[in-house]
């Protein structure tokens, strides 16, 4: 162990140079030609293909395969940008064991499935680092839509209206488009700032206009909008964060993981993030995994991630569990917070309590544990701040949407994080701009007539 | 233990993996470490007659056909015969068996069609001690222009007049080499039975362009921009030469006349094949040029196991053992009817089979059953055509059951006959005589 993990405190430059940029750079690196050709051997162009079954954004996966087979990989990247023109953020940061990978019949065969999200980088990777352009804006249609939030679903439905011909405006609270993709997704999913250089190859579309720093709510109202624009489209995410409900949660030292990761995101030397000896994680879904993993990658001594159910029910899935525990995260099941220890206003530690299932309740047992903790990083959920869309009509706190991603209000779509019954997945977002591009360009067409 | 002991037109050697005419057995060199390795014989490279020797190109001479994970499944190449000194062929030859008095040792040779060329040719050859000759009716590039090679071997008349010429003038077993870019392989075999023959070998590679390169738009191998047909072998040509074996094997007119079963052959069981087709023994190139001259150990082991396993002491205990069961189309069985059967605990549920009968043949194959994804064949549809089995990726997950008689048949209704009927006999057939 390096000494610095050692050292006591919320510091920075736990660790040398070197290690801070093995530690943040590519998770897996890329394939070569070789390997990709190796790998692409492996498909068998299954029929109805199970793999592009389980893609959210269904792509064809079989065809992108065996177009990189037979040395097309730029027409793979077209096939898998037809249907997400995401493909290379998901290629990266897809939970692909429980989605196309899983589906694979060589996982049924062999339990080795075709390192499809490798393949699929390697694809996108090609088409982005010569700037190949697939498409181009539309013959202008005449009619403007409004976008809000410039995270996967919000670009992604812009991309394809432009396509259409229409002219979108996307307004983002933040100072920086990409949502999630810019300041959540783990840092060695995204390496070398891929997401903004994403964002700038899908925009060469044209005819998008973002405008960073405007939010809705205090710089425009839905009305405006609704006044204003042919059709608007609600990328919001979630905003808000979930909070404990327990005393000292404004102690120095408490935080919300997804304003950490946001600030880890942005800052290019990773040198310069103090982080704790002794760290706890509440939650169990990706973020909290995140939030454990770069703790430890930062020089934490201990991470201890506490979730108040067991595997089978976190979100983030075994092979994210895996990933954290090789980092050396400890991941502590039935275990649910019950007081913030304070010492002078500074977190020194937290008490839990073991849980257990109860005639399918979750309940405590009475039984307690204390961890030692310097720093508590809460990742307990986001949610969605309704005070600016009132009128719209919610379901769970989340936006209630028809099958074609409209909202209560005919002139309203929304997709992604923030309607309901969304899967928290960056290709799911995606695939719901997308398709929410479709329903109102023909909503629009109908209009036209 | 199964005894390889191989005895080929008189020929002796510790088994019947041989390797075929070319560069593998070039030169000294090459053939003492095949023999090392265990090869039972060699057919020297071939031997052209006396003078400044061919010249080869200079620029690539193969091209390749690549299966999954770039797996070698056809090679082509246009080189020549041997473009060393005949002298220096000779006294290695002479010396190799010398060294290796048990393995054969076989010379491959191509001179021109007059009499004389093989007159001088022959002695000079039996002085070595070689233990026979090949004569090379087959190379399909560069000789046959000179009016040697296929050049002969597509003539009939050729090939038994020089077979006879040969035989009139050495004391050697000699073996013709068959090209198989002719319409009827029976022709030119009957051809070399009828000159005197000891044995027939083939075959010989097959005329070919393996690729085009899209860039300068010229056939691979390319030399300066232009490229040549040259001949075809490897695993791709297997099912071509097994063919061809079995034309002359249960030919009437050449009933007992040794084969060498050549082309393709990749490993024992392929070579088992040949020999159950009537080889006597076999020739090796491809695979040997392939993986190197090892795989030699593979096939002895693989063969002997498999003869422990089935019984066969000896290699004449199952040589042309299936030759009875090849048949003309006509006589097959109409009667013997069977269905695909998937073995649901094996399917992978790729769907290829389902894909395969249903856009190309008898949408025989249902993808759901219950709204689940789900393989299985509809024996009222099914024509058992084997189709699905081939496309399946998994060994064994599809058999062909055969139905008994009495059973009853999906697809007509009707009862399976337990009687052998064939089309000679099918009221379908307008020259039916039955
Ligand atoms: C830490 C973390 C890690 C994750 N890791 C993965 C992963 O590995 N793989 C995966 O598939 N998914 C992952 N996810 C989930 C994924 O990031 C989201 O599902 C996805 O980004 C949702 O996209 P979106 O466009 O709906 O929302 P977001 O990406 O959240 O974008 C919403 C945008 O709207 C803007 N906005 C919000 N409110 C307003 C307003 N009032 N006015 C103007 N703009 C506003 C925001 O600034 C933001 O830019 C992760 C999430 C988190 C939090
Ligand atoms: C490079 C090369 C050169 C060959 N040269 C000769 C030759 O000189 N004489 C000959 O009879 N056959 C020659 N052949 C043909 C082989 O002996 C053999 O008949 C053919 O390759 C089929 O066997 P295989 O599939 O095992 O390679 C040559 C084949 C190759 C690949
Ligand atoms: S045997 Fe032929 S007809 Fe029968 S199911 Fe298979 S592919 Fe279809």
């Amino acid at each position: 162990m390096g000494e610095g993990q050692l050292k006591k405190g919320i510091i920075s430059e736990r660790l040398n140079l070197d290690e801070y940029k093995e530690n943040f750079c590519d998770l897996h690196s890329p394939l070569g030609q070789h390997e990709a050709l190796v790998e692409a051997g492996r498909c068998y162009f299954c029929y109805d293909a199970p793999c592009q079954t389980a893609c959210p954004a269904e792509i064809d996966v079989a065809l992108f395969i065996r177009e990189i087979s037979n040395s097309n990989p730029l027409g793979a990247a077209k096939t898998i940008f037809d249907q997400n023109i995401f493909g290379g953020m998901c290629a990266r940061v897809c939970p692909v064991e429980i989605l196309c990978e899983e589906a694979c019949v060589r996982q049924e065969a062999e339990s080795k499935p075709v390192k499809i999200g490798q393949l699929q980088r390697f694809a996108t990777d090609l088409a982005i680092d010569k700037n190949k352009q697939f498409y181009q804006a539309g013959d202008p249609s005449g009619k403007k839509i409004a976008v809000i939030g410039a995270g996967p679903a919000g670009i992604a439905c812009a991309h394809r209206l432009s396509m259409y011909g229409h002219e979108v405006e996307i307004f983002d609270a933040k100072e920086k488009a990409g949502g999630l993709n810019e300041f959540g997704i783990a840092a060695y999913k995204s390496a070398n700032d891929f997401a903004q250089k994403e964002i700038n190859y899908i925009l060469k579309i044209g005819n998008i206009k973002i405008n960073t720093n405007k939010k809705l709510g205090s710089d425009f109202s839905l009305d405006d909008l609704s006044n204003k624009y042919d059709a608007v489209f609600l990328g919001l995410g979630l905003a808000g964060v979930n909070a404990l409900g327990l005393k000292n949660e404004d102690a120095k030292g408490v935080q919300d993981a997804i304003d950490f990761i946001a600030e880890l995101r942005q800052t290019k030397d990773k040198s310069k993030i103090a982080i704790g000896q002794n760290i706890v994680v509440i939650g169990g879904g990706m973020s909290a995994i995140d939030m454990a993993i770069q703790a430890k990658l930062l020089g934490a001594q201990n991470v201890t991630l506490c979730y108040r159910r067991g595997i089978e029910q976190m979100g983030a899935s075994i092979y994210e569990q895996e990933l954290a525990t090789s980092k050396g995260v400890v991941i502590k099941h039935w275990l649910s917070p019950k007081k913030i220890l304070t010492k002078k206003g500074q977190v020194t530690g937290i008490k839990l309590e073991y849980t257990s299932l109860k005639n399918g309740k979750l309940m405590g047992t009475k039984e307690k544990t204390t961890l030692e903790a310097d720093q508590i990083f809460k990742a307990i959920g986001q949610n969605l701040i309704s005070k600016n869309i009132k009128s719209l009509n919610l379901k769970n706190g989340r936006i209630l949407v028809d099958d074609e991603f409209r909202t209560s209000n005919e002139k309203i779509f929304a997709g992604g994080d923030c309607i309901f019954d969304g899967e928290d997945l960056t290709v799911t977002a995606s695939a719901n701009g997308r398709d929410a591009a479709i329903a109102i360009n023909k909503q629009l067409s109908k209009g036209a007539k | 233990m199964a005894n390889l002991k191989n005895s080929f037109a008189g020929i002796k050697s510790p088994n019947p993996f041989w390797l075929a005419s070319a560069p593998p057995t070039d030169k000294a060199y090459n053939v003492e470490r095949a023999f090392k390795a265990g090869w039972g014989g060699v057919m020297w490279k071939t031997l052209g007659e006396d003078g400044p020797p061919v010249v080869n190109v200079n620029g690539p001479r193969y091209g390749a056909i690549f299966g999954g994970d770039r797996r070698l499944i056809g090679l082509n190449n246009i080189e020549l015969i041997t473009d060393r000194p005949l002298q220096l062929n000779l006294q290695e030859i002479k010396q190799v068996k010398k060294n290796w008095p048990d393995r054969a040792v076989v010379v491959s040779l191509m001179v021109p069609c007059e009499e004389d060329a093989w007159k001088t040719i022959l002695p000079v050859v039996e002085e070595t001690g070689a233990d026979g000759i090949e004569l090379n009716f087959g190379c399909p590039h560069g000789m046959s222009e000179r009016g040697m090679g296929a050049a002969v071997g597509q003539v009939p008349e050729y090939i038994e007049m020089v077979t006879r010429w040969c035989k009139a003038n050495t004391r050697m077993p000699v073996i013709v080499k068959l090209t198989p870019n002719i319409t009827d392989i029976r022709y030119p075999a009957r051809a070399a039975y009828q000159g005197g023959a000891d044995a027939v070998s083939l075959i010989n590679t097959i005329n070919s362009i393996t690729s085009v390169n899209l860039d300068i738009f010229a056939p691979e191998p390319t030399i300066d921009g232009k490229g040549t047909h040259g001949g075809y072998c490897g695993p791709a040509v297997k099912p071509i030469a097994l063919n061809m074996v079995a034309e002359i094997a249960r030919d009437e007119q050449m009933q007992g006349l040794p084969i060498s079963g050549i082309g393709g052959i990749n490993n024992w069981r392929d070579a088992a094949e040949f020999i159950a087709l009537g080889s006597g023994n076999v020739q090796i190139c491809t695979a040997a040029m392939t993986y190197g001259f090892k795989i030699v150990e593979e096939m002895i082991s693989g063969l002997s196991n498999w003869m422990d396993e089935k019984g066969y002491e000896t290699l004449d205990d199952f040589i042309g053992k299936a030759v009875p069961n090849v048949t003309d189309w006509q006589y097959l069985n109409l009667n013997h009817i069977t269905k695909a059967k998937i073995n649901q605990d094996l399917c992978i549920s790729c769907g290829r089979c389902h894909i395969a009968c249903e856009d190309t043949s008898h949408q025989a194959i249902m993808d759901s059953k219950d709204g689940k994804r789900h393989f299985e064949v509809k024996n009222e549809e099914c024509v058992g055509c084997n189709l699905c089995v081939n496309v399946c990726p998994i060994e064994n997950c599809i058999e062909m059951v055969t139905l008994k008689a009495g059973e009853i048949d999906e697809r007509t209704g009707e009862k399976v006959s337990g009687n052998y009927a064939n089309w000679t006999k099918h009221k379908n057939n307008p020259n039916s005589n039955g």
